[in-house]
C-alpha cells in the first residue's frame, strides 16, 4: 500500500486507476470525486470488491487525513 | 479511514493499492470538480477573478507600480514563477515606497488566504461584515488561484 499526494493521484488516474470512496453511502451521495465508486469501509469484503479489476491500480480515499 | 481500507484491500489480495491520504478535502481545496447531490452548491472557487496584478519578488517597485496603475485594483500580489503566493503590496506600499527597491523588500509577507471550496454565501457575509473588498484564494500548496470580491458572490 502506498500513500499518494495529489500529483500522484492525477498520474494514476490518467493511467486508468480505479477510484474508491470508502465513506458511508450518504456522504458519497452528497459529494464524491468524479468516477469514484462507493465501497464503505464497513462493507469492504470479497463480495463488494468483486467489481474491481485486480490488474489495475486501486486508489482509496475518505474525507481527509484525520 | 482510508489507510484501514487500503490495508483491507491488500488482505483481499489487491496488489496495487494506493491511499489518497488527504482525500476529498484536498481535492476540493484544489478547485476540482465533484459529483453528487451537493455538487452544485455555490463556492468561491466558481467566482474567482484573475485580473489582479502579480509580481516576482525581485522586480523593482517602479515597474509594478506602473502595472498596477493600469489595472482594476490598487494592490498587487507577489508570487514565485511557479505561482506560489509570497506576499501582497497594498496601495500605500506601492505609492510611498522607494521605487528602486525590490518588491520583496516592501511586500507584506504571508497574506491570509481562503480555499476555493468555501461556500460563497458564508464568505460574502464574512467579507461584508469585516468591511473587506476582496479575499485571496490559494490551493493547499500555496499557489495563487485568484481573488474573490463580495459583489461577485
Amino acid at each position: 500500500m502506498t500513500a499518494i499526494d495529489y500529483p500522484q493521484l492525477r498520474r494514476l488516474l490518467d493511467d486508468g486507476a480505479q477510484l474508491v470512496e470508502v465513506l458511508p453511502a450518504g456522504e458519497y451521495g452528497e459529494m464524491h470525486l468524479p468516477g469514484a465508486v462507493n465501497i464503505p469501509l464497513k462493507t469492504l469484503d470479497a463480495a463488494t470488491t468483486a467489481g474491481l479489476e485486480r490488474t489495475r491500480p486501486v486508489i482509496v480515499y475518505c474525507w481527509d487525513a484525520l | 479511514m482510508s489507510p484501514r481500507a487500503a490495508c483491507r484491500l491488500a488482505t483481499l489480495g489487491f496488489t496495487q493499492v494506493h491511499d489518497y491520504v488527504l482525500g476529498k478535502v484536498d481535492w476540493l481545496a484544489r478547485n476540482q470538480p465533484v459529483a453528487g447531490t451537493d455538487a452544485d452548491t455555490p463556492t468561491i472557487g466558481q467566482h474567482l477573478r484573475h485580473e489582479v496584478s502579480t509580481a516576482r519578488p525581485d522586480e523593482p517597485v517602479a515597474v509594478l507600480r506602473a502595472r498596477v496603475a493600469t489595472s482594476a485594483h490598487r494592490f498587487a500580489l507577489v508570487t514565485t514563477a511557479e505561482g506560489t503566493l509570497l506576499g501582497r503590496l497594498r496601495a500605500a506600499a506601492l505609492d510611498d515606497g522607494d521605487p528602486d527597491r525590490a518588491v520583496s523588500e516592501v511586500m507584506e509577507p504571508g497574506p491570509s488566504t481562503l480555499r476555493p471550496h468555501e461556500p460563497a454565501a458564508a464568505i460574502k457575509a464574512r467579507l461584508v461584515e469585516k468591511g473587506l473588498t476582496y479575499a485571496i484564494v490559494a490551493d493547499p500548496d500555496g499557489r495563487l488561484l485568484g481573488t474573490v470580491h463580495p459583489a461577485d458572490l
